[in-house]
């Protein structure tokens, strides 16, 4: 039942997480809405990272809740989280090197939801990513990190997600295939998901965003739409350099 | 597929073995290797495939024995029985194990599996109105012939190394491969890690304390230092493993018969050619160093990791194709 785009999909509602006795977020709250890219920046250590996993329930908030379609998410153990229909293409990639291209996606579809469209999905993800199907009986520890990266977003949407949340793809890459990445995201984004990106990569992101937030010292310090973002002085001068 | 036939040759030579080496000093090294085939098999499945490096292989392969005598002790049946149900109460042992040392990982995780076995030893030995503590265990050995035990072994060496085949060809063998390479990576994917972790100690678990119940049967004999060895029993199953080949299915099978036939070669100071030999010469020399070397077959085990960890990472198995190379060049 497809909702009308805009509508709220994920409500984060003012978290404060710890690392042990250490606090990393201050009552962030922020809405990722149906079908944007929805983009949160911020420096190193700022807690964007910490947000994706406290999203995906590794991490437990102490204060606050996050709502993904009405039903509480932090309440769930991490595996769980995918039923829901949210799904991650994690910092680093972390694909099971030993693994083949193919064993790697299809280990991708093991949610309910997932598994009988699993020959589909598959067809699909190959469509998107014709590199990956050349490799697809290939060791994925022997991949380029871009290839790798494509893997890993194939592996996301293997779950069927709803929501798909991207941690820092940029990461490790030249500038060239930064570009080709986002360029992916944008290409999934209009397969119909709904896309929660993390980058630090400030200057690519708020160009195709529809909407952003920007975490400072574990806080969010602003928010709007991309354009709006560009042209803040603040942002100018802390992230972009101008 | 080759492995398939080397793999069966390997059985009927096995099934065969007795029926032409009839010396039962042999039997018996035969039965400690396989005994030790189940034993590595089963750890490997928990550390070379889920990733869980395990140090406790003793404290199930303990409970397992005593559990078979300790049914005979106490309640007069058949240690037989043990068979059965040592492999369950090894599991019962580690579902709480688990429960506790899980959200730990690596090294952690590790240490934990050696606190187990410590812990049942200690108890093994403290707890003498129903452990017979020091004094041990001791039952009447159902066979005289070595023939049945070896066969029994054979069909429990056989069906760990096929309970990994298995297991490795099912959805549970990708599980416990993705938990190894990457834990959080699985996590996130919808895998319940503790769920199939837990069931990977189990299949550890379940494999040693059979092999530990047919101890018991065969030897006629525990004590705690026997059969909760931390380096007799758990180091040896890191050992069978490593030099056999981690994450390999028949790793383990070929490292058991390497460890335990140089277990044999130090025990037995070379088959008994040194101490011949030191006979002969005559002179306290020999027959001191006779003494040393069978007293030294743990640097010799020490050694062996050593040289396997930097020639053949993978072990004997896993790096086959290394060790086919260095025959060539030989040859």
């Amino acid at each position: 039942m497809p909702s009308a785009k805009g509508e709220t999909m994920l409500r984060v509602e003012g978290i404060d997480v710890f690392y042990g006795d250490v606090q990393v977020l201050w009552e962030v709250s922020f809405e990722v809405r149906e079908g944007e890219i929805l983009v949160l920046v911020g420096a190193n250590g700022a807690g964007k990272s910490t947000t994706i996993k406290t999203i995906s329930s590794l991490l437990t908030p102490s204060r606050g809740r996050i709502l993904f379609q009405g039903q509480p998410v932090h309440t769930r153990r991490p595996f769980e989280v995918i039923d829901l229909g949210i799904a991650q293409v994690p910092e680093g990639r972390r694909l099971f090197p030993e693994m083949t291209v193919e064993e790697n996606l299809l280990m991708g579809s093991l949610s309910p939801a997932a598994k009988p469209r699993r020959a589909e999905s598959l067809e699909w993800v190959y469509e998107l990513f014709p590199r990956v199907l050349e490799r697809r009986k290939q060791a994925a520890g022997t991949l380029s990190g871009g290839e790798q990266q494509m893997v890993a977003i194939g592996r996301g949407l293997m779950a069927r997600p709803k929501l798909l949340m991207f941690d820092e793809p940029s990461l490790g890459l030249s500038p060239l295939l930064t570009e080709h990445i986002f360029e992916l995201v944008r290409k999934v984004n209009a397969e119909g998901l709904t896309v929660l990106l993390v980058e630090q990569n400030v200057h690519h992101t708020l160009a195709m965003c529809d909407r952003a937030y920007v975490l400072e010292n574990g806080r969010i310090a602003l928010t709007g739409s991309g354009d709006e973002l560009m042209s803040n002085d603040h942002v100018r001068e802390a992230y972009l350099g101008l | 597929m080759k492995s398939n036939r080397v793999a069966l040759a390997a059985l009927l030579g096995l099934i065969a073995l007795p029926l032409v080496v009839r010396e039962p000093y042999f039997q018996h090294l035969m039965i400690m290797v396989l005994l030790w085939v189940t034993i590595g098999t089963g750890w490997n499945l928990l550390a070379g495939y889920t990733g869980q490096v395990s140090f406790g292989a003793a404290a199930f392969f303990g409970v397992g024995a005593y559990t078979a005598g300790l049914l005979s002790f106490h309640l007069g049946v058949s240690a037989w029985w043990g068979l059965a149900l040592g492999g369950v109460v090894a599991v019962l042992v580690g579902f709480p194990f688990g429960w506790i040392a899980f959200p730990l990982r690596g090294a952690y995780f590790a240490l934990g599996s050696l606190a187990l076995g410590e812990v049942m030893r200690q108890l093994a030995t403290i707890w003498e109105s129903f452990t017979q503590g020091m004094m041990g265990v001791l039952i009447m050995p159902t066979f005289l012939s070595k023939l049945p035990y070896y066969y029994i072994a054979l069909a429990l060496a056989a069906g760990s190394v096929l309970v990994v085949r298995l297991v490795l060809g099912s959805r549970l063998g990708y599980y416990f491969i993705s938990i190894r390479e990457d834990q959080d990576a699985a996590m996130s994917i919808g895998i319940n890690t503790t769920k199939y972790k837990m069931i990977s100690l189990s299949l550890h678990a379940f494999l040693t304390g059979t092999a530990g119940a047919l101890y018991m049967n065969y030897m006629g004999f525990i004590d705690p230092h026997v059969v909760f060895s931390l380096h007799d029993i758990s180091i040896m199953a890191i050992l069978v493993g490593i030099v056999g080949g981690v994450g390999t299915v028949y790793g383990p099978a070929v490292g058991a018969f390497i460890m335990v036939a140089l277990q044999e070669v130090f025990r037995s100071a070379g088959f008994g050619a040194l101490e011949a030999l030191s006979k002969a010469i005559g002179g306290g020399f020999m027959a001191g160093l006779t003494k040393y070397v069978s007293q030294a077959h743990v640097l010799a085990f020490g050694i062996l990791v050593v040289v396997v960890i930097m020639v053949l990472p993978n072990g004997l198995v896993g790096d086959w194709r290394k060790v086919s190379r260095l025959f060539k060049r030989a040859s």
